[in-house]
C-alpha cells in the first residue's frame, strides 16, 4: 500500500486555563500535551487510552471544535489550525465527525430529512431536487428505512440514531472521518454492527478514519494502527498487530492485559495498576506515568522519556528502552 | 450495503408507531389527565371569553352611576353582585375588568418577552463583554423590588392603560433575559450544537435555526407563569392609585374605591378580590402543568 500522509498532528497542545479568583494563579490543565502524529490516506488510526486522557480533545481540536493552544494540524496541506471559522467552514465537507452520544448530537426538534439536509445545503451540494434522492439513498446504504425521513430523533434506539449521525458524516463524502467513541453508548449487540457499517462505509467510499475509543477489543478489530494516549501525551505508537502481540510500553501492557479473555481456561497474565490517573492539572513530574508504572526507576520520577523507534512505525517513549539491555532485564525482573 | 442491518433490529422498526397524534389532540389529552392543568385552562378561557365579549355579556353599563341604586346588596334589584358607592353594577364591572387585565397581562408579556429574549439570546450566544455588562444592568433591576420598581416608573411616566404596561415590561423583561440567557448557555455546549459547527453551519444559522427553536419551550412556560405576575401586580397599582384610572373598570382600582366601605358593604371588595385570585390561580395552575408537561426536567423548580 502506498502510504500517503492525509492528516499530520504537530505538536498538538490543548491548555485550559481555569480562573482561581482575582489574587490566585489560574490552573493550566494541560489535556493535550504535544502529540504528533501521522495518519495515512484509507487507513484506521486508533487514540485510546483512558478517560480523560485527552484523546476526545484531541478528535476535537483537530476538527476546530476547540481551538487549539499551540501546534500545527495539517490536512491535505492545509494547517487547520490557523483558519478562521469561515474558512474552516468550507474545508469540514472534507472533515467531518461521528459523535460519541447519539442522544445528544441529533437536534432534537429536527426530523431525521431536515437533519440530513442541513450538510447538503450548507456546502451547496447537489441540485434541490436531487438532494432528497440522495438522503433517500443514504439512508438506505446505513439500514434505514426512507419511511423514517420525518421522525423525530427520539423516535429511534439508539443504534438507528447512530446510523443517522453517521449518514450526516459520510453524506458529504469526505475524506476524513473522526469518530470519537462511537460505539461507546450502545448496546454490545449494536456495537458490531455500527462497526461493520463503519467498516462497509470506508471500503465503499474510500474514507479515513481517526477512531478514538477505550476500548481495545473494538480497537483490534477494526483498526490499523493505534496510539495509546496517556495524560494528553502518546506513549506508544505501532500497528495494530504489532502492539497487541508485542506492547513496549508498561502502559499499553497494562491496557492489554485488561481485555477480557475470551476462554477461562486461556491462562493470561494480568499487569494490574494500582491508584488513579492523575490530574492532568498537575501532573507527575519527569514521566508522566511513573506514579503507577511497575517498572519506575529514578530516572522516571526526573526525566521525560525520550521516543524510541523499534521496528518501522513502532516507537514507544519509555526509559526502560533508552537504557542497555542488560539493565533492562535487572529492572524488569526485580520487579517481578 | 443494508445486509448489515440485522434482522432483529428491523423488526423492532416496523412495530414503531407509524404516525403519531397530532399536535392539539395530544395537548387535550395530556391535559385531561391532570385535573389542576383543566381548571387552569378553564379559568383562562372563561377570562379570554369574558375579556372579549364582555360588552355584549354585561347586564348593565359599567361606568354608569345611579346614585339611587347605590350600596345595594348581592341579589338585588337584578344586580347580581351588587352595586358599588356609585350605584354601579360590580358584576358589570368585573367582567370589564377582566378586559382590562388580559389586555395587560398579555400585552406586557408580549413585550418584555420580547425585549428579554433578544438580550438574553446575545448575552448568551454571544458572551464576552456584552455578556457582562447586559447581565449586570440585569442585576442591577432585579436588586429593586418589582411592585416598587414599577411603581416608580409608573409614577414617572403617568397613568392609564398604556403607560402601565410600559411600566410592567420595564419591570418585568430582566427575568425572560436572565431565563433565556441561561437557556442559550446551556444550549450552546449540547453536543447537536457542535454537530452543527462540525457540519459546518455559519453562525447565525445555528443560532436561528437551532438554538431559537429549542427556546420555545422555556419561554412559553415562563410567559404563562409571568402573565399572573403581571395581572397581580397591575392590581396592587391600580390599587394604589396609580395605574388604570377610574372611571375605567379595573379590578385593582374598584379594590381600592370599595375598602372605605369594607365594614359596611363587603360586596364592593370581596367580588374583585375573588376575581383576582381566582385569575391568578388559574394562570399558575395551567403554567404549572404546562411546565411539568413540556419540560418535566424543572418539575418542582
Amino acid at each position: 500500500m502506498v502510504e500517503e500522509a492525509l492528516l499530520q498532528v504537530k505538536h498538538l497542545k490543548k491548555y485550559y486555563e481555569i480562573p482561581q479568583g482575582l489574587f490566585k494563579k489560574d490552573i493550566i490543565v494541560r489535556a493535550v500535551d504535544d502529540v504528533s502524529f501521522t495518519v495515512n490516506r484509507g487507513e484506521t488510526f486508533a487514540l485510546v487510552g483512558e478517560s480523560g486522557c485527552g484523546k476526545s480533545t484531541t478528535g476535537k481540536t483537530i476538527l476546530r471544535l476547540t481551538d487549539p493552544t499551540e501546534g500545527q494540524v495539517i490536512f491535505n496541506g492545509t494547517d487547520v489550525a490557523g483558519l478562521e471559522y469561515n474558512e474552516m467552514r468550507s474545508l469540514r465537507k472534507q472533515l467531518q465527525m461521528v459523535f460519541q452520544d447519539p442522544y445528544a448530537s441529533l437536534n432534537p426538534k429536527k426530523t431525521i430529512k431536515q437533519i440530513l439536509m442541513e450538510p447538503l445545503r450548507v456546502h451547496n451540494q447537489f441540485d434541490e431536487k436531487d438532494r432528497l434522492q440522495k438522503i433517500k439513498d443514504m439512508l438506505e446504504i446505513v439500514g434505514l428505512s426512507k419511511d423514517y425521513l420525518d421522525r423525530y430523533p427520539h423516535e429511534f434506539s439508539g443504534g438507528q440514531r447512530q446510523r443517522i449521525g453517521i449518514a450526516r458524516a459520510v453524506i458529504l463524502q469526505p475524506d476524513f472521518i473522526v469518530a470519537d467513541e462511537p460505539v461507546s453508548a450502545l448496546d454490545v449487540s449494536v456495537q458490531s454492527q455500527v462497526i461493520n457499517l463503519m467498516l462497509d462505509l470506508q471500503k465503499e467510499f474510500g474514507l479515513t478514519y481517526l477512531f478514538i475509543s477505550h476500548d481495545l477489543s473494538v480497537i483490534e478489530h477494526m483498526t490499523d494502527r493505534v496510539a495509546v494516549m496517556y495524560l494528553g501525551k502518546i506513549v506508544e505508537v505501532a500497528d495494530t498487530e504489532t502492539l497487541f502481540k508485542d506492547p513496549k510500553h508498561p502502559y499499553t501492557q497494562a491496557l492489554i492485559s485488561a481485555v477480557p479473555i475470551s476462554h477461562p481456561a486461556e491462562n493470561k497474565e494480568r499487569v494490574i495498576l494500582k491508584g488513579d490517573v492523575p490530574s492532568p492539572a498537575n501532573p507527575p513530574s519527569g514521566c508522566a506515568f511513573h506514579t503507577r508504572c511497575p517498572f519506575a526507576m529514578d530516572i522516571c520520577r526526573q526525566v521525560a522519556p525520550e521516543t524510541k523507534t523499534f521496528s518501522d512505525g513502532h516507537t514507544a517513549s519509555c526509559h526502560l528502552y533508552t537504557k542497555s539491555e542488560e539493565e533492562q532485564k535487572y529492572v524488569t525482573s526485580d520487579s517481578k | 450495503m443494508a445486509s448489515s442491518l440485522p434482522q432483529g433490529e428491523q423488526a423492532l422498526d416496523q412495530s414503531v408507531k407509524p404516525k403519531q397524534p397530532s399536535k392539539i389532540a395530544e395537548f387535550f389529552s395530556n391535559l385531561s389527565r391532570s385535573w389542576t392543568g383543566m381548571l387552569g385552562f378553564s379559568i383562562i378561557i372563561l377570562l379570554v371569553l369574558l375579556s372579549i365579549f364582555g360588552p355584549w355579556i354585561t347586564p348593565y353599563d359599567p361606568e354608569h352611576a345611579e346614585f339611587g341604586k347605590k350600596l345595594l346588596p348581592p341579589m338585588t334589584d337584578g344586580h347580581l353582585l351588587g352595586t358599588d358607592q356609585l350605584g354601579r353594577d360590580i358584576f358589570s364591572r368585573i367582567i370589564m375588568g377582566a378586559r382590562v387585565s388580559v389586555i395587560i397581562g398579555v400585552a406586557t408579556v408580549c413585550i418584555a418577552g420580547l425585549i428579554g429574549t433578544i438580550v438574553g439570546i446575545i448575552a448568551g450566544y454571544f458572551r464576552g463583554w456584552i455578556d457582562i455588562v447586559l447581565m449586570r444592568i440585569v442585576d442591577v433591576q432585579l436588586s429593586f423590588p418589582f411592585i416598587l420598581l414599577v411603581l416608580v416608573i409608573n409614577a414617572i411616566i403617568g397613568t392609564g392603560l398604556r403607560n402601565i404596561i410600559i411600566s410592567l415590561a420595564i419591570g418585568g423583561w430582566v427575568i425572560f433575559a436572565r431565563v433565556i440567557r441561561s437557556e442559550v448557555l446551556a444550549l450552546r455546549e449540547k453536543e447537536f450544537i457542535t454537530s452543527c459547527i462540525a457540519t459546518g453551519v455559519s453562525r447565525l444559522e445555528i443560532l436561528v435555526k437551532h438554538i431559537v427553536p429549542n427556546l420555545f419551550t422555556p419561554m412559553i412556560i415562563l410567559a404563562s407563569l409571568q402573565i399572573g405576575t403581571y395581572i397581580i401586580a397591575e392590581a396592587s397599582i391600580s390599587f394604589l392609585g396609580f395605574g388604570v384610572q377610574p372611571p375605567t373598570p379595573a379590578w385593582g382600582n374598584m379594590l381600592n374605591e370599595g375598602k372605605d366601605y369594607i365594614f359596611s358593604s363587603w360586596w364592593l371588595i370581596t367580588f374583585p378580590g375573588i376575581a383576582i385570585v381566582l385569575t391568578a390561580l388559574g394562570v399558575n395552575l395551567f403554567g404549572d402543568w404546562l411546565r411539568d408537561t413540556l419540560d418535566p426536567e424543572l418539575k418542582g423548580e
